[in-house]
């Protein structure tokens, strides 16, 4: 009764504006989560004064519970298609349609300033509704997204006087006319993020250069592959206050005049830290920019496809580097030299150059990842693809590295063991869970039995996403993982033997996860349909291109199964190749 | 018998440029319906079999105690092998199609067998696609990979009741001597696979050495369709393969059988309605080439085809009829 009271005290002490201007500097949905749950007051004045909603999937909610819940929202963010749909395993029409959200937010909230959206449908429609309901609209990202053409971008250049980021990364973009971009008016200026790089045509390039020059705050530029180098100095003198910039295909005929401008313009360029593009590179280019070289912290090569030489000479001057994504083209000796050049490392990707191939055509292996795990003291994040490993070597890397928080590692040829030991890779792996104690983030490969899987349930408590590929010999595996890591929220895994019994005995778990996808597994239609009763706050969904799987026998695995957390009920926007399992008995009909 | 979606069989020798007397059309060959011969249609002969009710049972059962799995597996190769006709039995690694929901806990152990002695275990669809390279020699006489892959590919639909369904029967005969494509593997994004396609046609004299077979997505789209394929035109290797491929990928469709959600599943159509639906000239397979135009699909060589392709769509005749004169135009200043 005391402590009722004391409570009550205090609440009654703080204003509630006060709370608010308190709570403005908390900018963490997780953070706003636990705030909303201290007292019912709290909840309250949260949710009034919540700017910035994260909607991990779409599908757990709908538009209207958002809405209701937070009415002031400025920005959101949202997220539609599993991860796996990235490597083309979700069929076309799956769905992450985000005009219902856009209509339903173009009524509620006027205000909206920002809309990021990560492998969602948008349609030209929905890019005009947008355009023209949101007077303060600033911030478009739309990563993987597909559905929409160049005419819907022109009306957002259109009617977007306060427009600051248009950011269409790697998303499909049907190009009809590059012109979209003087839809920008003259008196536009408050440009400051643009990345175009996914487009396939060439935009009006004078209408870029115009729209540039005129935005004194520009801060990022991400051209396309067609845009020419020769006038790429023009463009950077337009704007040499620019930070981040990603050229275009970095290739001409070899002209003198050219080089030079592209240096000088390089050089007056003091501010830039990060560049990326280099599509086709002509190596005999790369030098105009070793004036912007020691300031660099982050270098995306990963479309340069030049030889090992020259990416030394290259990576070795940029010292300050933080991250690196690069092909495999730097080979063992480019890793070396990176390991002992660039001591503030914390990112590095390495990209396959041939990933189709049958063999190795570069002198790319372990060893590279081996060195930049010794050298590199401030390395917590790797994506690194090759065709060999050990587990000696994995044993290191976790050992130098503990401090690593994501780690991905795709070894080519699935199934592929240590190839000094011919063991499986399930030691190197468990080396990697119990010494990297906050790895938050883990994708295997190679041949791995149970046991790895066993090492991942033990060690991996802070893991919350893993990703699984031709892996594990039975329920064991997935049963380890779904009762042992306490913090996984996204688990993915194709072609492994797991079957119904690991699903079924850690049912309960799943409602705790944003979602579960397994692919080329051996899950039952029966134990789908057990799931989608049983627990109604899931949705289970059964992908399945042969046809309706009541047709089948109920022993019959599926082909796909996607599993996600929800409070908004199956879904209703399915394509005729998706099954909700429901609780009542509509499947049987 | 007129092919199916793509330009019948006179049409396309017409269009032929001289210097190609191949019939990118042979049906002959490896025919999408023909194959399946030894398959039984229709869905209403299998009997549904009772709710395995121990492999579902919620419990914290010792896993490996009782293996329902093996029971599971059998019966789901059974199914697989009364698979109907409307998914034909194709070889074609059409990219969008099962991913062969396997008994791999069997089939791993098969396969690392199967490794030393250079063979497929036909258990498991993803094993046999897999197939890692088997030791030393037969991995080094491959280096065509696609086209390599899929001329075996009729060799294999026509070895074994099961292929991409994984059938009980192992491809035998058929030595793995290339790597298949496996469906999104290496995980790598459409966007950077398709702009590492372009690099490696522009740089391969002074880069790699070899074209990286790397792949090439594109849109296939249906009137009538409610939604989009993607297709990979680097898993087909002739004109053939690709049109067996979207005739599976959209049977579905014509039948009406995917169409909606909600639509009636139960509607069988026997094998040889569907067999004259889609060879008569109902549809046809037009696609849109860089610059624009609309052609019928199977007028140039196929290099050239997958060079110059951007986009595919199955349309209805009728509406093609407008096409032929341009493509012969096109493939006259082309040759």
């Amino acid at each position: 009764m005391q402590q009722q009271q004391k409570v009550a005290a205090l609440s009654y002490s703080f204003p509630e504006e006060v709370l608010e201007h308190v709570f403005s500097f908390i900018d963490s949905t997780k953070d706003r989560g636990s705030i909303s749950l201290v007292c019912k007051s709290w909840y309250e004045i949260e949710r009034w004064c919540r700017r910035r909603v994260f909607v991990g999937n779409c599908y757990a909610i709908t538009p209207a519970m958002v809405i209701k819940r937070f009415p002031k929202v400025r920005s959101i963010t949202l997220k539609g298609k599993p991860h796996f749909a990235d490597f083309n395993l979700v069929p076309e029409g799956w769905g992450g349609y985000v005009c219902p959200w856009i209509k339903a937010m173009a009524v509620a909230f006027p205000c909206l300033e920002e809309i990021k959206l990560k492998r969602m449908v948008i349609s030209d429609d929905c890019l005009d509704l947008i355009a023209k309901s949101f007077k303060n609209f600033k911030v478009l990202v739309l990563i993987s997204c597909e559905g929409f053409t160049t005419d819907g971008l022109a009306s957002i250049a259109a009617n977007c006087r306060n427009l600051r980021e248009l950011d269409l990364r790697e998303s499909e973009v049907e190009d009809i006319c590059g012109h979209w971009l003087s839809h920008f008016p003259d008196s536009y200026t408050s440009l400051v993020s643009l990345n175009i790089s996914c487009l396939a045509n060439e935009v009006n390039f004078p209408a870029l250069e115009r729209l540039v020059s005129r935005c004194p705050n520009m801060h990022t530029l991400r051209l396309n592959r067609a845009a020419p180098l020769d006038k790429l100095a023009n463009l950077l003198r337009g704007a040499p206050q620019l930070v981040e910039l990603g050229t275009g295909a970095y290739t001409s005929e070899m002209r003198p005049e050219v080089f030079t401008n592209l240096a000088a313009a390089f050089s007056g360029c003091k501010q830039m830290k990060g560049l990326s593009g280099f599509w086709d590179v002509l190596p005999s280019y790369l030098p105009a920019v070793y004036p912007v070289c020691s300031r660099l912290t982050s270098l995306n090569l990963s479309y340069a496809t030049i030889q090992s030489p020259d990416l030394i000479k290259l990576v070795g001057q940029c010292q300050s580097l933080q991250r690196l994504w690069v092909l495999d083209y730097i080979e063992d000796a480019g890793l070396d030299m990176l390991a002992a050049s660039c001591k503030d490392l914390r990112e590095l990707r390495v990209f396959p150059s041939d990933p189709f191939g049958l063999e190795a055509n570069v002198a790319l292996t372990e060893q590279g990842l081996v060195s930049v795990s010794e050298g590199c003291p401030k390395l917590h994040s790797v994506l690194y693809f090759c065709r060999q490993m050990t587990n000696a070597a994995l044993n290191t890397i976790a050992r130098n590295r503990p401090n690593m928080t994501r780690f991905r590692l795709c070894i080519i040829e699935p199934r592929t063991p240590d190839y000094l030991t011919l063991q499986s890779l399930d030691s190197g792996f468990g080396a990697i869970v119990e010494h990297c104690k906050d790895l938050q983030r883990l994708s295997l490969s190679g041949l791995l039995t149970d046991r790895v899987f066993e090492h991942i349930g033990t060690y991996a408590k802070k893991l919350e996403m893993l990703s699984v590929a031709f892996a594990g010999d039975s329920d064991l595996g997935l049963h380890h993982v779904l009762s042992g890591c306490d913090n996984l929220r996204k688990l993915e895994i194709r072609d492994c033997p797991f079957g119904d019994k690991a699903l079924l005995a850690n049912a309960a778990k799943l409602e705790t996860m944003r979602s579960l996808w397994m692919s080329s597994c051996s899950v039952s239609y029966g134990a789908c349909k057990l799931l989608g009763q049983k627990l109604p706050r899931l949705n289970v969904e059964v992908i399945d291109e042969r046809g309706p799987p009541n047709l089948r026998p109920d022993s019959n695995p599926v082909e796909k199964l996607y599993i996600y957390r929800t409070i908004s009920g199956p879904r209703l926007d399915m394509p005729g190749y998706v099954w909700t399992m429901e609780d009542d008995s509509a499947y049987l009909e | 018998m007129s092919p199916t979606a793509v330009v019948t069989e006179d049409e396309g020798r017409r269009k032929l440029s001289s210097t190609m007397e191949r019939n990118y059309l042979g049906l002959s060959d490896c025919s999408s319906v023909d194959s399946c011969d030894s398959t039984l249609p229709s869905l209403c002969d299998e009997k549904k079999v009772n709710l395995n009710l121990k492999a579902t049972e919620l419990r914290l059962g010792l896993p490996g105690s009782q293996s329902p799995e093996r029971e599971m597996d059998s019966d789901f190769y059974l199914t697989k092998l009364d698979e109907k006709p409307l998914f034909p039995l194709l070889p074609a690694k059409d990219g969008l199609q099962k991913n062969v929901v396997s008994g791999n806990k069997r089939g791993f152990a098969d396969t690392v067998d199967g490794f030393s002695q250079g063979k497929f275990n036909g258990n498991t669809g993803i094993n046999v696609m897999l197939s890692p390279r088997p030791a030393g020699a037969q991995a080094s006489t491959v280096k065509e990979m696609p086209s390599k892959v899929l001329q075996e590919r009729p060799c294999a639909a026509r070895g074994t009741a099961g292929h991409n369904h994984a059938g009980a029967a192992s491809v035998a005969g058929c030595a793995p001597a290339s790597k298949a494509q496996v469906v999104g593997w290496p995980p790598i994004r459409s966007f950077r696979k398709n702009s590492m396609a372009t690099a490696s046609k522009n740089n391969n004299d002074e880069v790699d050495g070899k074209p990286g077979p790397a792949a090439l997505f594109v849109k296939v789209s249906m009137d009538g369709a409610p939604y989009l394929r993607k297709v990979d035109l680097r898993t087909y290797a002739t004109y053939q393969q690709l049109s067996s491929a979207l005739e599976k990928m959209f049977s579905c469709f014509t039948l009406g059988q995917c169409g909606s959600h909600g639509a009636p599943g139960k509607e069988m159509m026997s094998e040889s309605k569907l067999r004259d639906l889609l060879h008569g000239s109902e549809y046809v397979l037009t696609y849109e080439d860089k610059d624009g135009d609309w052609m019928l699909v199977g007028d140039v060589p196929w290099e050239m085809f997958i060079d110059t392709c951007r986009r595919l769509k199955i349309m209805k005749g009728s509406d093609a009829i407008g096409l032929a004169p341009r493509a012969m135009e096109k493939s006259k200043s082309r040759s």
